[in-house]
């Protein structure tokens, strides 16, 4: 079987510790058994905007706590993947089931478990970074008694609405410290450089402590120490869910268990990581 | 939903109090087309329709800015989809955004109502002022429920400046003709209480269909 093949023809999955294992069958799924356990699975995902169809026939099962890498060149539907899964986008075709639950007709239900990072910060840039935190520690519910940052979904009135507050601006604080932006929390963001609006951008992703991470090239403008310190949070190490969008062909196969490989918005493969090759990937961008 | 829109609104207060964008720009706007009218019209004073028609058509006019800077920060810095990301029930975006519309209107008029009274009005304004300023609340009202909905609609749109102005005027038509029939008199001081009511009556059924409307169509306007 060829490393690259398009649309329906290749659509893998992978799952748990049959990550290495390729099966057979047909549309070449891999260890396929479908029910619950999977975070995402799509099958056939299309998404158009008027004519153009900026994505098609992207069929991919993705365990709990595993990371998809999905490549692609500029324009090849990687980022409207990423809308998508993030309720943010219709599919137009297809099935969508994200943490559980279809889309789009239950999104609201997905929306609290996700950690979106795309290409806009989605921060105020008149709002000082901690601000910005707690703004949206509000939005997530963790300062309102409806959500404890430490316990996920809680009854209403489970936590006095002191407590609720003070846990809010706790979390708000330790995601501060842990992406190293303490000292600078209240200088405006748009007084900030971009690789520290990308830090606020991460503690901004991660502060609800969402199941599922969706990164798009997370690490952009982020010097190796930063990179380094965000590991916790939106690395492997962070136990998570990952939908991984990158350019770094080698550095995201390496951390992936699964690879989607995107052209002109078809499935060019899906297969478990360890079985692509870097030259491979690398042809997505020829 | 409350909280939510307490939450919305109150981070678009502190970025308009640093920012200075909205009601600066309608305020500053307001007063230089009442000193254009006195002195294009080479008047010093104003009475009845002309008067009313003025002060309406202006305050509409300066809605239109506010409407149009109403959704442009969460266009510009992906705000909107911050929003859309948070399990939060949409609508109270449209409570926050029509609220903040609201306070921006509300602030206006207490500058553009005594520079109206010294570059156009000739009569005392303060016999008309405590049923103006009840006019000018209703009025409000509606500005804001329909400027908000409409802002959100023109935000998904690639020339939100060219649509705000081309939606919004004509919507708030029953506003500037209730508003305006219902001040003439006023202005005049010849008010009866049978001619306010029904043009206050009108002003606040506008009211109530567009915060109905607002409320059910929202929603579904966010969503892709």
């Amino acid at each position: 079987m060829s490393d690259e093949r398009t649309g329906d023809d290749v659509s893998a999955a992978a799952e748990g510790d049959d990550r290495n294992e390729r099966a057979g069958g047909d549309a070449g799924r891999v260890g396929t058994s479908r029910g619950a356990g999977a975070a995402i699975e799509l099958d056939g995902v299309e998404r158009r905007y008027g004519e153009r169809v900026a994505l098609s026939g992207v069929t991919v099962r993705l365990e709990a706590g595993q990371t998809l890498a999905v490549l692609g060149s500029n324009g090849a539907g990687k980022t409207t993947l990423l809308r998508v899964l993030a309720t943010l986008l219709r599919p137009h075709a297809g099935v969508a089931r994200v943490l559980g639950h279809e889309l789009p007709d239950e999104a609201w239900k997905v929306r609290g478990g996700i950690g979106y990072l795309g290409h806009d910060p989605l921060l105020y840039r008149e709002l000082t970074g901690r601000e910005n935190l707690v703004y949206h520690a509000r939005l997530h519910g963790l300062m309102d008694g409806l959500r404890s940052p430490d316990e996920g979904l809680a009854s209403p009135g489970a936590h006095n609405r002191a407590s609720s507050l003070d846990g809010g601006l706790a979390r708000v604080e330790e995601r501060l410290k842990a992406v190293g932006m303490a000292r600078r929390a209240d200088d405006p963001v748009r007084d900030l450089s971009k690789g520290m609006v990308q830090r606020l951008a991460v503690a901004r992703a991660t502060l609800h402590d969402p199941a599922l991470l969706l990164l798009d090239e997370p690490r952009a403008n982020l010097d190796p120490a930063a990179a380094e310190a965000l590991e916790p949070l939106i690395g492997r190490a962070s136990g998570k869910t990952r939908v991984l969008v990158t350019h770094d062909v080698e550095g995201g196969l390496a951390e992936a268990d699964v690879a989607l490989g995107l052209r002109g918005g078809k499935q060019a493969f899906c297969r478990p990581a360890g079985e692509v090759d870097a030259a491979t990937a690398r042809g997505l961008y020829s | 939903m409350i909280r939510t829109a307490r939450t919305i609104l109150r981070k678009d207060l502190a970025i308009e109090l640093r920012t200075k964008e909205s009601v600066p720009a309608m305020t500053l706007f307001t007063v230089t087309v009442f000193v254009l009218f006195h002195f294009g019209l080479d008047r010093d004073a104003l009475e009845g329709d002309l008067a009313s028609g003025v002060l309406w058509v202006t305050l509409l006019l300066a809605a239109v800015i506010g409407v149009s800077r109403l959704f442009a920060i969460e266009r510009e810095q992906g705000g909107i989809d911050g929003l859309l990301l948070a399990p939060v029930d949409r609508t109270a975006l449209w409570v926050a955004k029509a609220a903040a519309l609201f306070l921006y209107l509300t602030i206006l008029e207490l500058v553009a109502i005594p520079a109206f009274a010294l570059f156009l009005l000739g009569p005392d304004l303060l016999p008309a002022l405590p049923v103006l300023i009840l006019l000018l609340l209703a009025a409000n009202i509606g500005l804001a429920a329909i400027g908000a909905l409409v802002s959100a609609l023109a935000a998904e749109t690639r020339a939100p400046g060219l649509i705000v102005p081309l939606l919004l005027l004509p919507l708030v038509m029953p506003v500037l003709i209730s508003a305006a029939s219902a001040t003439e008199p006023l202005l005049r001081g010849d008010q009866s209480p049978e001619d306010l009511g029904r043009w206050l009556g009108l002003l606040s059924l506008y009211d109530v269909v567009f915060v109905l409307i607002a409320v059910a169509v929202f929603d579904f306007l966010l969503d892709d």
